[in-house]
C-alpha cells in the first residue's frame, strides 16, 4: 500500500466527515424528523442524498473514461446485480435500527469525535452487530453494494 | 431555501468524497463495508480503510475549525434503544451489504439494481419504525 493511496483514502474520509457535519446528517433528531413523514416532516435531508448522488454520479461517469484508477491497478466495484433475500432482510433490519436511533454507520462513527457517551454506546453495539454477523451469517466472499 | 443549502452542500462534499475514493483508489465509499471488513480475518487492504476512517473522524473536527462550532447531535433514544438500534444497524448493514453510503450515495449513482432495492427497503423500514415509535399504539 503506497502513501498516495493512503493519503487519497484519508482525504476522502475527511471530505466525507466534513460533508456529514455540514449536512445535518449527524443529528439524529433531524434524521428522525426526516423519517417522520406523518409528523412535522423535515424534508431538508433529502437534499443531502440528492447532492451526494449527483456529485458521486459524476465520478462514476468519469470512471467510464479511465482504464484504471489514478493510484490503483484496477477498479473494485461490485458486479452483482441480483436482488436476493439477504439484501432485503439486511436492509429491513438496518432500516429498523436507523429508525429507532436516527444513526446510520457514517454519522455514528463521525459523531465519536464529539465524545458523547450515547454515540460511543451506539457504535459499540454496531460493532457487536457486525461481529455477530461475521460469526453467524457471513459467507465468503463478501458481496459489496 | 437557506435551510436546504447546507444539506445540499454537505451532500455534494459527501459525493465528492465518494468520487475521489473511486477515481483515485478504485473503491466504493461504503462506510459499513469499510468498517466491517476491518473486523474480518483477512488482513488484506487494511491500511487504506484505517486511513479513510481516521479522515472520517477528523471531518467534524475540521468543521469545528472552519465554523467555530460542533455539528448539532441531538439524541433522544434511551440507552437500551440505542443498543438495540446499534445491533440492528451493524448486523443489517453487513447482511444487506451496505448502508446509506454504499447503497445510497454510491449504489444509486452507479445505477445498481441491488442498491435501488436496498435503499427503497431500508427507507421504508425506517419510516415505518419512526411512525410506530412516534405515532403507534404505544403512545
Amino acid at each position: 500500500m503506497n502513501a498516495p493511496r493512503l493519503l487519497a483514502a484519508f482525504g476522502s474520509g475527511l471530505l466525507f466527515g466534513l460533508g456529514l457535519a455540514l449536512s445535518g446528517m449527524m443529528d439524529p433528531g433531524r434524521v428522525l424528523g426526516f423519517l417522520d413523514v406523518a409528523g412535522a416532516w423535515d424534508p431538508s435531508l433529502a437534499f443531502v442524498l440528492a447532492g451526494a448522488v449527483a456529485v458521486s454520479a459524476l465520478g462514476y461517469a468519469l470512471r467510464g473514461r479511465m482504464a484504471r484508477p489514478a493510484l490503483a491497478p484496477r477498479f473494485e466495484v461490485p458486479t452483482n446485480r441480483s436482488v436476493d433475500a439477504r439484501l432485503l432482510v439486511g436492509a429491513v433490519l438496518f432500516g429498523i435500527g436507523w429508525g429507532l436511533a436516527g444513526f446510520c454507520p457514517g454519522p455514528a462513527l463521525a459523531g465519536l469525535t464529539l465524545g458523547l457517551p450515547e454515540v460511543a454506546l451506539f457504535v459499540a453495539a454496531m460493532l457487536a452487530g457486525m461481529l455477530l454477523y461475521r460469526f453467524t451469517a457471513e459467507r465468503a466472499p463478501a458481496v459489496g453494494p | 431555501m437557506t435551510a436546504f443549502l447546507a444539506p445540499l452542500a454537505g451532500g455534494a462534499l459527501i459525493g465528492a468524497a465518494a468520487a475521489l475514493l473511486l477515481l483515485a483508489n478504485g473503491r466504493i465509499a461504503g462506510i459499513s463495508g469499510i468498517l466491517g471488513t476491518l473486523l474480518g480475518p483477512a488482513a488484506r487492504d487494511r491500511a487504506w480503510r484505517v486511513a479513510f476512517l481516521v479522515g472520517l473522524l477528523a471531518g467534524p473536527a475540521l468543521f469545528r475549525g472552519l465554523t467555530g462550532h460542533w455539528p448539532e447531535v441531538r439524541i433522544g433514544a434511551p440507552w437500551p434503544m440505542l443498543v438495540a438500534a446499534g445491533l440492528l444497524v451493524g448486523f443489517g448493514t453487513r447482511l444487506g451489504a451496505g448502508c446509506t453510503s454504499g447503497h445510497g450515495v454510491c449504489g444509486l449513482a452507479r445505477l445498481s439494481p441491488r442498491s435501488f432495492a436496498a435503499v427503497a427497503t431500508f427507507m421504508a423500514a425506517a419510516i415505518v419504525t419512526v411512525f410506530l415509535v412516534r405515532h403507534g399504539v404505544a403512545r
